[in-house]
């Protein structure tokens, strides 16, 4: 925690935009997790084990809550006040 | 349970919500409450989503297909995660442009462009028809179950007759909720608050049910697993295309559904809301479905099997003997449908009366100029519209009853709203995109699922002919409607989806890439496109050359706002001017203000449209367009600093000129007051010279003495009275007055002016309208003084109002520790060039000496209010002459001496 940061960046506002992308990548780890069950084959019964696949559904939509929770109060707080003037990650530009 | 009770229970709870909606708008209006605003609000009024289609219909949906139900609350789940990528923009767009509705956000959006704002908001209301239809047949069918298992006697009257009960009933309701008054905001307090308490309401009962049937029926989760392995759930087919596609439709749903829109960007307080409702929202979605699948399993195992799945959630608790549970899950059935059907009918009334009816106003009236009370004509609109979108929804019932289980009528709407999707998060993203483009896709998706989806949803015959199914129209079998170009073996709803949307955002990147756009659409879409640029010069969309009149700009948004708003508005407005008074110089900076403003209330093209009446044409000149290319942001900034440089000068070298005007004006004022001053004293001296050196001489009959000796008495009292009323300026500006400050009532004030007035042209008759219940103030403040005032504003109109039944209102308003009392007379009022001096000493707006008075009442007014702490202003564009005099509730001590 005492180390010196690196002088050629701050370190809060470099943590605030890889927080920003962490929520952007967010959603795609959600799409693909919830799209998964498609290409379960139903190979060794004739009917899918619906229970273990909503067990499966609910511990992922749980896991997205939580993780989207911890981003959340990050991202919350002053979101033009710090962000930096660099183009990096500009919004304009999506 | 006897079906009088169950009525009972329901108005009682529907009374109780109102109760709710009503003290906490009270509150709000006292700036009270900040709670009621928090993130936990906000995310439980979301929880609208949750309709009786998920409250009933997902237990259906479950025992029929299996998992699928949850791709439902998946997609909603996805894209409040990923808020950081839409929803974020979306909300602060809908904050900055004042949007009211996704009909304005995409007409806006495109130029406030009329044509779309209707096509939007035809599809919202035509998508929301079966939405609605589904509430009320699910509210009906909860009361059928009541109804069967009752065994007293009783029958259901007759569903149709239940559910014309139900919507007449909602009606009247939602109007009383959504259009007691027009916010220009468009924001309900209560009804978000109420909204939040009936998501708490269903989340509890469906919890309970969930969890009697779980721990109660059967015993624990892991029997409950074993019960699924044997139960027909278990047989279910995943269908991939069925899967992905509602998954999709569920996310697109979420953001262009009207009543979601509403919660989600009209209704936010906070934009910082959004970062809690990202989890919190989800989690809501997934308590609200975890006990789904056990209710169903539990219920197909336990009920007969001719029990319709999608009144499980009801049946099961009743079966068990549980009354009281199944009046909870009644109640919480009950709420889910009248939280939809009260926001929905809002959100689409709102659209209705400003795309659909102030349009069809502003061409249709006679006048050019904008007369009358339009906040009126919004309401009734909005009013005719809820009933209306409820009938609509009632005819749909009645017309494809029986034919679609919940869970498809909700779906058959989903794919509806899901049109506005390519043309909203087109115009939120790409600058290229177009009005045309928008247009042609939006109309081409409304009219494909339509034909694929809607029509055939009242059964194979009753809208399209069965040969048109089998064959295609005029036997063009690649326009099957469940087969279209041949795409035959999809599913209907994936294939109306499929269709719809590619066919959609096809028609809509084409219009796009072929067409031009207007100078105003190419600014909004950098305004929207670019809404996190705070740096950028906002684009201005009004010429800096307008000649429009603050009056008739103020009058306009009176009739808009109302009057109390548009004075604070305007009041504002002039005070960052600069300026006092309430009329801002007409900038653009103020006009885009104004527009936006307005554009709360009726939707941006209904206030562009009007501001441009009065301003003259929006210009957006070249060298704006100019500006707009990124190529050029240096010339631009440059410019623009040099332009506001230009226009500042501008402001100040007019306010000089007014400044100049004012002391020219004065010093002719004071001329002729001079020459005023000197006859007044000269006049009354000369007759009492002569009529004293005529008593010298001694010889004139008593009866003729005593008479001249009066006249000589009444020209000294007119002389002293002259001495006096200069003598009380000097010392009220002077600030040595004395004030005798008492706690005394505003009415009876009032009253002693009104009866000392009297003495001025006692000839006259006046009307005097008084507001008796607000007058009931006390204030501390010093009460003669105060009642010269009075007397003074009150003796004015009595002299100089020229309507021939004069009239006097005396209006009495409370804000916060201040108190405003507004005396407004029907007269032509002052014009506009006078209204700056009639403040000052010696001003006489007529030459005439019939008004008595040396022209000193109003300067001696502003004086002793200066000393009361207050203020005495002219209110323009009120229908007369008015007078507003603002003071402070408490006054402590005079506030001249403080300062001195």
């Amino acid at each position: 925690m005492n180390r010196r940061g690196p002088v050629f960046l701050a370190r809060r506002s470099y943590r605030i935009r890889r927080l920003r992308d962490g929520a952007r990548l967010l959603p795609l780890a959600g799409v693909f997790l919830f799209l998964l069950p498609i290409l379960w084959a139903p190979a060794e019964t004739v009917t899918r084990d619906t229970a273990r696949d909503g067990i499966y559904l609910f511990v992922v939509w749980g896991v997205l809550i939580a993780v989207a929770a911890v981003l959340a109060p990050g991202l919350g707080t002053g979101e033009e006040a710090e962000a930096p003037a660099s183009a990096e990650d500009e919004d304009g530009a999506a | 349970m006897p079906f009088n009770l169950l009525v009972l229970a329901c108005i009682t709870y529907v009374a109780f919500l109102f109760l709710i909606a009503f003290a906490v708008e009270r509150r709000a209006r006292r700036g009270a409450a900040r709670w009621l605003r928090s993130p936990l609000v906000y995310t439980l009024s979301l929880s609208v989503y949750c309709t009786a289609w998920t409250f009933y219909g997902a237990v259906g949906y479950a025992a029929r297909s299996g998992l699928e139900f949850l791709t439902i609350y998946l997609g909603p789940t996805l894209v409040f995660v990923g808020w950081w990528w839409i929803l974020r923009k979306l909300v602060r767009i809908g904050r900055q442009q004042r949007v009211t509705s996704i009909a304005d956000l995409i007409s806006s959006r495109y130029g406030k462009s009329t044509l779309l704002g209707v096509i939007v908001t035809l599809i919202c209301v035509i998508a929301a028809t079966p939405y609605i239809a589904l509430q009320l047949q699910s509210v009906t069918l909860s009361f059928g179950v009541f109804a069967a298992a009752g065994s007293y006697g009783w029958a259901l009257p007759d569903s149709d007759a239940t559910a014309l009960w139900v919507a007449v009933g909602l009606a009247f309701f939602t109007i009383l909720f959504g259009t007691r008054n027009l916010d220009a905001n468009e924001q309900h307090t209560g009804v978000v608050i109420a909204i939040a308490v009936e998501a708490v309401v269903k989340l509890v009962a469906l919890v309970a049910v969930g969890i009697f049937v779980v721990w109660f029926m059967a015993s624990g989760p892991s029997d409950i697993i074993m019960r699924i392995g044997y139960s027909d759930i278990a047989d279910w087919d995943l269908v991939p295309s069925r899967w992905a596609g509602l998954i999709g439709l569920s996310a697109a749903a979420v953001m262009t559904l009207p009543r979601m829109f509403q919660v989600l960007v009209v209704e936010t307080s906070d934009e910082a809301h959004l970062a809690t409702a990202s989890w919190a929202f989800p989690l809501y979605l997934a308590a609200m479905s975890i006990f789904v699948v056990p209710i169903a399993v539990v219920g197909l195992q336990m009920l007969p099997a001719e029990a319709n799945p999608d009144l499980f959630v009801l049946t099961l608790p009743l079966s068990q003997g549980q009354g009281g549970l199944a009046m909870l899950a009644f109640l919480g059935g009950f709420s889910s449908a009248t939280s939809m059907v009260v926001v929905a009918s809002i959100a689409l009334a709102t659209m209705v009366s400003n795309h659909i009816v102030m349009p069809l106003w502003l061409s249709l009236r006679p006048t050019r100029e904008v007369t009358g009370d339009v906040r009126r004509l919004v309401l009734v609109a909005r009013r005719v519209a809820i009933a209306g979108v409820l009938g609509l929804g009632y005819f749909y019932y009645s017309h494809s009853e029986g034919a679609t289980s919940l869970a498809a009528i909700g779906l058959i709407s989903f794919v509806g709203v899901a049109q506005m999707l390519p043309a909203m998060l087109g115009g939120m993203f790409w600058r290229g995109a177009t009005r045309v483009g928008a247009a042609l896709g939006l109309t081409i998706g409304l009219v494909v699922w339509a034909y694929t989806l809607f029509l055939p949803s009242f059964g194979p015959v009753a809208m399209i002919p069965q040969a048109v199914f089998d064959h295609g129209p005029f036997g063009l079998a690649w326009l099957r409607p469940r087969a279209l170009f041949g795409a035959e073996g999809l599913d209907p709803l994936i294939h109306a989806l499929f269709w719809s949307l590619t066919l959609n955002t096809s028609a809509f990147c084409l219009g796009s890439l072929f067409s031009f756009p207007s100078p105003v659409e190419r600014v909004q879409g950098l305004a929207f496109v670019n809404v996190f640029d705070t740096e950028r010069a906002e684009p201005r969309v009004w010429d800096d050359q307008g000649a429009a009149d603050p009056e008739e700009l103020l009058k306009l948004a009176q009739r808009i706002l109302g009057d109390e708003p548009a004075l604070l508005f305007f009041e504002d407005a002039a005070r960052q001017q600069g300026k006092a008074g309430y009329l801002p110089d007409p900038t653009p900076a103020f006009l885009d203000a104004l527009e936006r403003k307005l554009a709360g209330a009726v939707g941006a093209a209904a206030a562009h449209a009007v501001i441009a009446e009065v301003a003259g044409r929006a210009r957006v000149t070249v060298a704006d367009l100019i500006r707009l290319a990124d190529e050029t942001a240096q010339i631009m900034e440059y410019s623009s600093r040099l332009e506001s440089q230009r226009s500042e000068l501008e402001r100040t070298a007019r306010q000089l000129r007014e400044a100049n005007e004012k002391l020219t004006q004065l010093s002719i004022q004071k001329d002729a007051f001079l020459s005023q001053i000197s006859h007044e004293l000269r006049t009354p001296m000369t007759s009492i010279r002569a009529f004293s050196e005529i008593l010298m001489e001694g010889d004139v009959p008593p009866a003729l003495a005593a008479a001249q000796a009066r006249i000589i008495n009444e020209e000294a009292i007119r002389l002293t009275r002259l001495l006096d009323d200069l003598l009380d300026l000097s010392v009220l500006e002077n600030g040595t007055v004395q004030l005798d400050l008492r706690i005394v009532s505003l009415t009876e004030m009032v009253d002693r002016a009104l009866r000392a007035a009297r003495q001025t042209r006692p000839e006259r008759s006046f009307d005097i309208l008084r507001d008796l219940p607000a007058e009931a103030l006390f204030l501390r403040t010093d009460p003669d003084r105060l009642t010269q005032v009075f007397i003074n504003l009150i003796a004015n109109a009595r002299k100089y109002c020229d309507s021939r039944d004069p009239a006097l209102r005396i209006n009495v308003k409370q804000r916060g520790a201040r108190v405003i009392v507004d005396f407004i007379d029907n007269g032509s009022g002052i014009p506009k060039d006078k209204q700056q001096i009639i403040f000052e000493k010696f001003a006489r707006l007529t030459d005439q000496t019939r008004a008595g008075g040396a022209g000193l009442g109003l300067a001696i007014c502003r004086e002793i209010m200066a000393n009361l702490g207050g203020t005495i202003t002219y209110l323009p564009a009120q229908g007369g002459a008015a007078f507003r005099v603002t003071l402070p509730l408490r006054l402590e001590k005079s506030p001249r001496a403080d300062a001195a």
